[in-house]
């Protein structure tokens, strides 16, 4: 276990590495910072830019510039942001756990929703029933996040009035945002559901288990769900991670205080030290996640246990 | 002629030849009364009005060959065939409960699952798949326990370690908490028959629950399943394919064809005078270990067919004399080993290795055939493999025709890949589904270039379609359109299509239902004779072996222990590993059944630690051309 951690974490510095330096060098290809900064505050002489650019630090060269990065990342410094100066680190630990909280209840609605869908679509096969739950998840599938967000926020805010219609201010306003995540996530999830219990509906031990006299429910929730788990979870968590991508767009529309606003901000102003910060901790994120699947797949299933 | 008296070793001192004392039933209400079952898979009907009665302490067999119902008779009992799309559509299945008679058909599913796993339990065929991977052994016995009896957590676990003591695993206790992975095949079905047995069923159906074992193995589970049986005093339902094991435990023998019972009798009275021709076929079909006794080579029998309300003959007898040992050997094998690296360290380091193949030397002369056989893990696969140099060896010297292969051009080695050729296990799996089966057969003659124009190969493909039994205008018809054994031939025509001198057969007639195996036999023997090929003939199956061979090498973990003409290997066989194997193989006669002990063990591994290296074995001339090795005692 010692060994496999330790080769865990040899790989995440790896993968942060370049991933923050894809993205740390890119973002200073597409424009200046301190253009951006002196917008509308009347005319600005190069030498003001140069000012600026002298404060921001950026009249360094790039690697100068990345090996403060990664200097300050060390002692968890990520910097100031070029935008008012906070630091980056209490933006994001302000930001993250508005992020996680949808993430989590959007996955966890998929996951609740999906399985029994998928279950039943897979034990009444080729019947009205899996045809119907078929074509809904394709529907599902079909939807463009962004206008599902706004379809929700029109009816159940506008016409109807039960939902807040943005923030993030207790349960409720959970619902829409995790219901237009979690819509879209179910409808691959029963389909992948669906194959893998087809799949293992044709084992052995599953007649095994009927002619012990167990019941249905507990053949299907018992015997075959932990036996489709495997490519299940691994599924789940690549889903993770795709989710903290495509969460941007959702907190856009309900104007979620989250990671995704933060970093759709910073990208609009240039500000580096924000964008590096998220990208940072959204990649060890993902490290986490992946870690954490592979632990669960050994709980569930022996055969990936170590001896 | 064998017997148990002179196999010693292994042997209680009280295993002598004895008929087993047949259980007298007193005339009284079956236990279990199959009457005129009928089952359908959509319109298609698998089971035509079935019945028969199995009656308390009884064992029942249910025979047939692929397609002939049996396996659904066995789901229908346990009213479990809506599972695979099929439907009871008449008859009715009459179970004497403890509360009176009742038919099982009309029962509803929850009042069935009170009896299945209670009343009536079953066995599968797979115990590598029976049992469920994610659950521990103690989960999945104590889970029937409970749910049928009323059981705490604590007893049923005490119930669970008796259990597993019943069919003699021992260390009992650590065993609740392993998984299946961890059990060998044997183990696993021992498992999954003290799962069976945990509520004391009155019924046991067992369907083919030895098929997928090692003869050894299957020899342990069938003197447990008896033993258990007579112990406990139910009735069992045992569904198989092979007439040695029907010999060997049934009372009672049902015979089903195509969905339809053709005849039913008590075990000796089926065996002693089969009624029905197709029984009569079957019977005659099934190689029996032993028949060659007081013959030095192998014979060519006529085939029993069913013509009408008859059977007739087809072809004639013949002494297959086309060994050519004067000749130089097509191949000279040297102190072959091949190894494989296991991989268990962390970061990809090698601790492990399977020692396939150890130190194996052997030769095969023109017109013979060598049988390897072995058990699951003998390396006599590798060894096929090898020398069609699909597979690399470790060490070790391999000549064909008196060239070594080490030597040898491409263009060499290419002519050689020509005149070695191989047939599979699986007809299903090793022809291509997509090209028609002419072009399979034609592919060998264009790569090799044995003939040019695209006439001249597609009248050899016809000539060697007639040749394996086949109309030549099937050509272009594609595999799945074919049955097991008519793939089996293709399969056959596309290794002779290259012309070879040697065919390596492997397992190549596992697969088969007996009565195509004789068929193919035949063929193979025929082509032998006329095309003086040598074959390879690597089996597990030591009645097949006796009736083919000429020379038979018996491997065990990778080494040969014992090589010799077949009849001194079956007559005499000099190592306690080739007595062993010969007398765990059921014999298709009632009126050689014997009380059976016990054969110890399971099958070991040739998985070895680095550094760990096998002994290797010195063989010994124990009579001419008789090399056994020699054994510490």
């Amino acid at each position: 276990m010692g060994k496999f951690l330790f080769y865990r974490l040899l790989q995440a510095v790896f993968v942060i590495i370049v991933v923050t330096l894809i993205v740390s060098f890119t973002i200073r290809l597409t424009g200046d910072p301190a253009v951006m900064l002196s917008q509308g505050s009347g005319s600005v002489t190069e030498a003001d830019l140069e000012m600026i650019r002298e404060a921001l630090g950026l009249n360094q060269s790039f690697a100068a510039q990345y090996v403060q990065f990664i200097q300050g990342l060390v002692v968890g410094d990520m910097g100031r942001s070029f935008v008012g100066g906070a630091p980056v680190m209490d933006l994001i630990s302000r930001a993250l756990p508005a992020t996680l909280w949808l993430a989590f209840a959007s996955l966890a609605v998929s996951i609740v929703v999906s399985i029994p869908l998928g279950i039943k679509a897979a034990t009444s096969r080729g019947t009205w029933v899996d045809q119907l739950i078929r074509i809904v998840s394709l529907v599902g599938l079909s939807f463009p996040n962004f206008w599902l967000a706004i379809m929700l926020v029109l009816l159940f805010s506008i016409v109807l009035g039960w939902l807040p219609p943005s923030g993030m201010s207790g349960i409720a306003s959970f619902i829409m945002p995790a219901a237009t995540m979690g819509i879209i996530l179910t409808a691959t999830n029963v389909r992948l559901v669906r194959t893998t219990m087809l799949d293992t509906l044709r084992s052995q031990y599953i007649m095994v288990a009927r002619a012990k006299g167990l019941s249905n429910t507990v053949v299907l929730y018992k015997h075959a769900l932990r036996n489709c788990a495997i490519p299940l979870i691994t599924y789940f968590g690549l889903q993770f991670g795709g989710l903290l991508g495509g969460i941007v767009v959702v907190e856009r529309v309900f104007n979620w205080p989250g990671l995704g606003s933060l970093a759709f901000d910073a990208v609009a102003a240039r500000d580096y030290p924000v964008l590096q910060g998220v990208i940072t901790v959204l990649a060890m994120m993902i490290i986490v996640i992946n870690l954490l699947v592979d632990i669960a797949y050994g709980l569930v299933d022996p055969r990936v246990r170590k001896e | 002629m064998w017997n148990f008296q002179r196999l010693g070793l292994e042997l209680a001192p009280d295993s002598t030849e004895q008929p087993v004392k047949r259980n007298v039933y007193v005339a009284q209400a079956p236990l279990l009364s199959i009457q005129s079952l009928s089952v359908n898979f959509g319109s298609n009907s698998v089971v035509r009005d079935l019945s028969f009665d199995v009656r308390a302490g009884q064992t029942v067999a249910i025979v047939g060959e692929s397609g002939s119902g049996k396996s659904i008779t066995s789901l229908s009992i346990m009213r479990l065939v809506h599972t695979m799309n099929a439907e009871i559509t008449g008859g009715r299945i009459v179970f004497q409960g403890d509360s009176g008679a009742v038919d099982l058909v009309a029962q509803s599913e929850k009042a069935m699952r009170r009896i299945r796993g209670k009343d009536i339990a079953m066995i599968f065929q797979e115990p590598m798949t029976s049992l469920n991977p994610v659950y521990s052994i103690g989960n999945q016995i104590v889970e029937v326990l409970r749910l049928h009896e009323n059981h705490t957590r604590a007893s049923a676990r005490e119930e669970a370690v008796r259990l597993l003591k019943l069919v003699r695993l021992s260390d009992a206790e650590s065993l609740l908490k392993r998984y299946p992975h961890q059990l060998s095949g044997g183990m696993r079905q021992r498992v999954m028959i003290a799962m069976a047995l945990a509520c004391k069923p009155k019924v046991l159906v067992a369907d083919e629950p030895t098929t997928a074992l090692d003869v050894t193995i299957q020899s342990q589970i069938l003197t447990i399943m008896r033993d258990l049986q007579r112990e406990m005093g139910m009735a069992v339902i045992f569904i198989t394919h092979d007439m040695g094991v029907v010999a060997e435990v049934a009372d009672q023998v049902v015979v089903m064809r195509e969905g339809v019972k053709v005849e039913e009798a008590p075990v000796s009275e089926l065996f002693a005078r089969p009624q029905h021709p197709y029984t009569k076929a079957l019977l005659a079909a099934v190689p029996k270990l032993g028949s060659m006794s007081g013959t030095d080579l192998p014979r060519i029998d006529p085939l029993v067919v069913m013509a009408g309300d008859e059977t007739r003959s087809v072809g004639t007898s013949r002494v297959q004399d086309t060994a050519r040992t004067g000749e130089q050997p097509i191949v000279e094998v040297t102190d072959l080993v091949t190894r494989f690296n296991v991989n268990k360290g962390f970061f990809g380091g090698v601790s492990h290795r399977v020692h396939a193949v150890e130190n194996v030397s052997f030769s095969i002369y023109p017109g013979e055939t060598l049988a390897l056989v072995g058990e699951s893990g003998s390396g006599k696969s590798t060894i096929g493999r090898t020398l069609q140099l699909l597979q690399e060896s470790t060490s070790g010297d391999i000549r064909f025709s008196g060239k070594a292969v080490a030597d040898m051009t491409r263009a060499e080695k290419m002519r050689l890949r020509q005149q070695v050729q191989y047939v599979f296990q699986d007809p299903f799996a090793s022809l291509d589904p997509r090209k028609t089966v002419g072009f399979s057969i034609a592919e060998p003659i264009y790569t090799h270039s044995l003939l040019t124009g695209k006439k001249a190969v597609q009248k050899r493909v016809e000539e060697l379609l007639e040749r394996v039994g086949l109309s030549p205008d099937k050509a272009d018809r594609y595999p799945h359109e074919f049955s097991g054994g008519q793939r089996q031939r293709i399969s056959i025509a596309r290794a002779l299509a290259s012309r070879p001198k040697l065919i390596i057969a492997d397992e190549a007639l596992s697969a088969l239902d007996v009565s195509i195996q004789a068929q193919i036999i035949n063929l193979m023997m025929d082509l032998q004779q006329e095309e003086g090929l040598a074959y390879l003939f690597i089996s597990h199956d030591m009645a097949v072996v006796e009736k083919m061979s000429h020379r038979v090498a018996v491997m065990h973990l990778g080494q040969i222990v014992e090589m010799g003409p077949r009849r001194a290997v079956f007559e005499s066989p000099a190592h306690s590993y080739t007595r062993r194997l010969l007398s765990a193989v059921p014999v298709a006669d009632p009126a050689r059944r014997t009380d059976r002990p016990l054969i110890e063990g399971d099958i070991p591994s040739p998985v070895r630690a680095i550094g760990d290296e096998p002994e290797r074995l010195i063989l010994q001339e124990v009579a001419k051309d008789h090399f056994a090795s020699i054994e510490m005692q």
